[in-house]
């Protein structure tokens, strides 16, 4: 489908705001933790497509999950990834771009035996 | 000799409405109302239009100018009463903080919307009737501004509602809705407005507010809402008539005008969670909850107005399943996200009491117990060890409604709902199947959209950190965010109380 406007151009005039080269470098990346709703929503980053994978796993997300009581418990060889809907194996000293993560994707990841607080996905 | 007769209601208002267009002779129709043919919609006779008004521009100023006296006069005594003091706890302060800010800058909104309708629609029966809506509306900003000044005068929060509507993150989401609205074209904008939000959703705005007003000892809100009230039924009869009148004019229209019905309920659907989260959460005294509210003014006469409109062809909003499932979630969804990201907000939030959570427990017995009260039980032993939980991330923001991605799966709670979409080469997330149809349907509008955590993040939001973002949005740091307990705003109303306990000895 397409836009009803009344300028038969309308299409030629967007701008759109969310363009890679607007984020000096970095592309956006959504992380989202499962079974660990206490964050309500998948987080956004602004990530250098270069950082290597590992700086996801060791920097980023210690830093935004880690309060919660199950984070410490991690098993990160058991965890499973998704990256835009399709099941992801990262290789954890390549790049996000390397592993196949651009701009505005968003990874889930699994972490098996723990289901949140008191088994709640919270 | 004999005075000529005066005129009776009926037939004032015949002369007085009817008959005032002419024909233009110097420019064709379509250079004067450039707006009235793209969209698709096709009107063959403009005089078929009944005005369900029944009003003349002579009686509406009379009205309404009996309406204000009546207002100000309560406001003026509530204000010399310390009327603010009869509150039922100074928590309820935070929903009208809300109200101001989400609410009142879109009646304004409203009113630009209706005055452009009112200027390109070539029949005088709606424009007559869209001009009126538009003076209701912009009098409806002022008599809430004026009415919730009184409030500014010692609580925190109200000062920058008109700044923040175009740089807060989550007043995005009530002025992208109407943002939406108005660059749509007039018929859409009747729709969207006049029928999908005025007539199918209103009575889930302004019923909750006021009866949650009267409830918690605001008498002063109770009283801007009783003189919108009378308005506000003569926008829903503006509503009705106009959906009746386009699927009556052309069979062509019935598929257009479905789709926009779709469109506006589910974007109605998703604005109105923030009035569910109001209800469940931040009246310290209850009227009923939001699952409640959504029966009877939804599912009740919602599903009664939809069998009305079945001659037409028209059915019920596609989604409306699946909006009646997340009544049981959205309140406690989107409550337990400003809980989280109340640092950058402009009101206070909270963790409910035992007896609030017993109250949730009851009224929704499939879901609060199985999976919010852990989360908050969870929380609420965070603070107890003096880590009161503060989300330090940014969220994942919808494309379409601009809310944070927080919705769930309606047939599996635990899970995070997510779509997305491809345009020109990007990515493109949605919170729903019904936000996700929203864009496919025009990619061309949404991919434009100006989302306040992207934006925060290209350093178009006054800096980097927090803190900058903040100063940009004009918020008083440590007063108008964080949490209800140790705010300025608490401190005070406990200072009130303890005076007033010493006076009566």
């Amino acid at each position: 489908m397409s836009v009803v406007a009344i300028d038969k151009n309308y299409a030629d005039k967007v701008v759109i705001r969310d363009l890679v080269e607007n984020f000096h470098g970095n592309q956006v990346v959504y992380l989202h933790w499962e079974d660990h709703l206490m964050f309500c929503a998948a987080m956004a980053f602004p990530l250098p497509p270069d950082m290597p994978f590992a700086a996801v796993v060791k920097e980023v997300l210690p830093t935004y999950y880690g309060m919660h009581p199950d984070f410490a418990k991690i098993d990160w060889a058991k965890v499973t990834w998704e990256l835009d809907g399709k099941p992801l194996t990262p290789v954890l000293d390549k790049s996000l771009k390397q592993n196949g993560v651009g701009h505005k994707s968003c990874l889930r990841f699994w972490t098996p035996g723990l289901d949140g607080y008191k088994h709640s996905r919270s | 000799m004999n005075a000529p007769a005066k005129l009776g209601l009926k037939q004032r208002y015949s002369l007085l409405t009817h008959g005032l267009d002419w024909t233009p002779s110097y420019q064709p129709m379509e250079k004067i109302y450039p707006y009235a043919e793209f969209e698709g919609i096709k009107i063959h006779d403009w005089s078929k239009w009944e005005d369900p008004f029944r009003l003349t521009m002579e009686s509406y100023w009379k009205f309404q100018a009996e309406k204000e006296r009546k207002l100000y006069a309560v406001l003026d005594s509530f204000a010399q009463n310390n009327g603010q003091m009869n509150l039922s706890d100074p928590k309820y302060v935070n929903a009208i903080k809300l109200f101001l800010t989400g609410i009142s800058p879109e009646e304004y909104q409203a009113h630009r919307g209706f005055a452009h309708v009112g200027r390109q629609l070539p029949g005088v029966g709606p424009r007559v009737a869209a001009q009126m809506q538009s003076l209701d509306e912009l009098r409806h900003v002022q008599t809430q501004i004026h009415t919730l000044s009184h409030y500014n005068k010692f609580f925190d929060g109200f000062h920058e509602f008109s700044h923040q509507h175009d740089r807060v993150w989550y007043l995005s989401v009530p002025k992208s809705f109407f943002d939406d609205a108005r660059t749509a074209g007039p018929f859409e904008y009747f729709i969207a407005i006049g029928f999908a939000f005025e007539y199918v959703l209103t009575n889930l705005l302004f019923v909750p507010f006021m009866s949650g007003a009267a409830y918690n000892g605001d008498l002063a809100t109770v009283t801007f809402g009783f003189s919108a009230q009378s308005d506000e039924s003569r926008h829903m009869t503006l509503g009705i008539e106009v959906i009746k009148f386009l699927l009556e004019q052309d069979p062509g229209n019935l598929p257009i005008v479905q789709k926009w019905v779709d469109k506006w309920f589910w974007r109605g659907h998703r604005v109105l969670g923030l009035v569910a989260m109001m209800m469940d959460y931040m009246l310290p005294k209850k009227i009923m909850s939001w699952r409640e509210a959504w029966e009877i003014y939804f599912t009740e006469a919602g599903g009664s107005l939809f069998q009305d409109l079945a001659r037409y062809g028209l059915k019920v909003p596609k989604y409306a399943d699946v909006a009646t499932a997340e009544a049981d979630h959205i309140s406690h969804q989107n409550w337990l996200t400003f809980y989280q990201y109340c640092h950058a907000a402009g009101f206070h939030t909270w963790l409910p009491s035992a007896e609030e959570m017993d109250w949730l427990s009851e009224k929704y017995p499939t879901t609060f117990d199985q999976y919010y009260r852990p989360r908050f039980e969870l929380l609420a032993e965070q603070e107890k060890e003096g880590k009161r939980f503060y989300n330090n991330g940014l969220p994942q923001l919808c494309s379409v409604c601009q809310i944070p991605m927080v919705y769930t799966e309606h047939k599996d709670p635990g899970t995070i709902s997510f779509r997305s979409s491809e345009y020109k080469g990007d990515k493109y997330h949605t919170c729903s199947d019904g936000c996700k149809d929203i864009f496919d349907n025009e990619p061309e509008k949404y991919s434009q959209a100006w989302l306040p955590v992207h934006q925060i993040f290209q350093g178009n939001c006054g800096g980097a950190s927090m803190e900058d973002v903040l100063k940009w949005y004009k918020m008083n740091i440590g007063a108008d965010n964080l949490d209800q307990a140790g705010s300025p705003d608490q401190k005070m109303w406990d200072e009130w109380m303890a005076a007033r306990s010493r006076v009566a000895g």
